[in-house]
């Protein structure tokens, strides 16, 4: 059963791919904006004045400007461009969290983060003698608001949040949760890694202080992110990597950083990686996000609700369709997760197994470990069949009943 | 190819129970984890002169990993260490894919239903883990 996408990601031909929360796949309109990038304009942005690098510097800068309007930004200077979700907040947590959060201070974090917002806070939070506090879950696998508002107090300095938990799915309410943090002074950190590939995002909107995400997860290519800042934070921030094209003036003792954006993206950046991102948010906004999410919502309820009617299946997080983009994890009784997706692999069902970088929830979950299948636009019906029929050979294979 | 990895064999010694317990004053312990994926084992071997006289492990993980584990107690005990020793290096060679003779492999007894997996490179730390986890133990 075709769609009308297949056809742009030929390396669907071979697998039924349901990794996407870990990375999706790329048209070739991305792998043709990546190959046109470097056979016909590349050049190191920002230094040359010939034609050829002024050509690099317009990919790069055209990118930005898109970028801020995909995200409804006020200004393209507040987004700086890094390697991947985990560097846009490490930005933050170096360069601004650092340098505002002190002893006796308070991070609230959710338990549903994933290791990108949690190694960080846990390294500020022991750096500046501050204690880093969890947000824990409601039954049904959303946020506690219970939880959450015994927690935030006036020495909580950051709140850090996932806007969509990697695991589960489930969509938090950021721009409630956010009004709270700021009506007690908190700084509002957002990882959209989940969110911005699957819905609609206004970070206005949202009122986020940062907001975090990789292109990768989202058509575009990897080592290639986005930081949305604030601009009166990101102007009072030091710089997080200094060298070259992040300075004004460089004296022998001494030196002043280039403006926004320029002074956190040290070194020669990723043109190719903007010009993925440039023809992504072009895929992705030829399609739009009702129909994204209307494709994702069927084939989520569907593999959802045949699941369900196996006994031996257990689900996480998959209660509530209203709030949930395409991530079903689950785990089969009596079967390891790594020996489920060895299985599935073998019937050509990608999926991934494992703690998915978030531990600590395993923890919560009382989970060693889970299998999480996990959807794209491009899936199709047939995918999802597929995956149910390799679902259901995985105990016949490990001589279970 | 699954039916090659996934075995009656690995199935019975996944699942099987008597080997999973604790040892009472264990000469030698180590845990061993694949923090990757979750496979989390701790060995417990008694040791008296130069041999094993009883071994035992618990943890959790995928049924490579646990199987691995098991035929592995089952094989070391009761041999002197210095064999023992010996037989993880030929373990590990195996499933490397160094040695391929069968004959050699002979000596691994059940462990050596686990040679398929050199094939799979995903699953190679699945098995190897419980014999990591014993050299590292008796080094």
């Amino acid at each position: 059963m075709a769609n009308k996408f297949l056809a742009d990601f030929p390396i669907l031909e071979n697998v039924v791919y349901l990794d996407n929360s870990a990375t999706t796949q790329k048209p070739l309109q991305v792998i043709k904006a990546v190959e046109n990038f470097y056979k016909k304009f590349n050049a190191n942005p920002h230094r040359g004045v010939y034609n050829l690098s002024i050509q690099a510097t317009k990919i790069y800068e055209d990118t930005r400007r898109k970028v801020a309007k995909f995200i409804n930004a006020k200004s393209s200077s507040e987004i700086i461009f890094t390697k991947n979700a985990t560097e846009s907040l490490n930005l933050v947590a170096y360069s601004f969290a650092l340098a505002n959060v002190q002893a006796g201070d308070e991070i609230l974090i959710t338990i549903a983060e994933h290791h990108s917002n949690l190694v960080i806070w846990q390294m500020v939070a022991k750096s500046k003698g501050a204690t880093l506090k969890y947000i824990y879950l409601d039954a049904d696998g959303n946020l506690s608001e219970k939880d959450f508002a015994e927690k935030l107090s006036s020495r909580t300095k950051i709140f850090a949040v996932t806007q969509i938990s990697n695991v589960l799915g489930l969509i938090n309410n950021v721009k409630k949760f956010a009004a709270k943090a700021h009506e007690v002074g908190a700084t509002v950190i957002v990882d959209g890694a989940q969110s911005v590939p699957h819905i609609k995002v206004d970070v206005q909107d949202l009122d986020a202080d940062f907001f975090a995400f990789s292109a990768h997860k989202m058509l575009g290519t990897m080592g290639f992110g986005v930081l949305y800042g604030k601009k009166n934070l990101l102007e009072n921030m030091q710089p997080f990597l200094r060298g070259g094209d992040m300075i004004e003036y460089v004296e022998e003792q001494a030196t002043t950083f280039a403006e926004l954006p320029n002074k956190f993206e040290a070194g020669t950046q990723n043109v190719g990686g903007a010009a993925a991102l440039s023809a992504a948010i072009d895929y992705l906004n030829s399609i739009g996000f009702a129909e994204i999410e209307r494709i994702e919502k069927k084939l989520t309820t569907y593999a959802i609700s045949e699941l369900k009617k196996l006994s031996y299946i257990e689900l996480y997080g998959c209660e509530n369709l209203n709030n949930k983009i395409g991530i079903v994890t689950f785990n089969i009784a009596e079967v390891h997760p790594h020996d489920v997706a060895t299985i599935l692999d073998a019937q050509g069902v990608a999926v991934r197994a494992g703690h998915h970088c978030a531990q600590p929830l395993m923890n919560f979950l009382n989970q060693n470990a889970t299998c999480r299948a996990s959807f794209y636009f491009y899936n199709t019906k047939a995918d999802v069949e597929k995956f149910l029929d390799a679902i259901k050979q995985v105990r016949k294979v490990m001589h279970i009943a | 190819m699954l039916e090659d990895i996934y075995t009656e064999l690995i199935a019975e010694h996944n699942q099987a129970k008597e080997n999973r317990r604790t040892l009472e004053n264990p000469t030698l312990t180590e845990r061993g984890h694949n923090p990757s994926c979750g496979d989390d084992i701790t060995l417990e071997f008694k040791i008296e002169g130069d041999k094993i006289i009883d071994a035992a492990f618990v943890g959790q993980g995928c049924a490579i990993s646990q199987a691995s584990t098991d035929m592995m107690i089952e094989l070391l005990r009761g041999k002197k260490l210095d064999d023992a020793k010996r037989l993880a290096e030929l373990f590990l060679a195996m499933i490397k894919g160094e040695v391929t003779d069968d004959s050699e492999l002979e000596e691994l007894e059940d462990a050596a239903a686990l040679k398929n997996i050199c094939n799979m490179p995903a699953r190679v730390k699945c098995a190897t883990l419980a014999w990591h986890t014993f050299k590292t133990m008796t080094k």
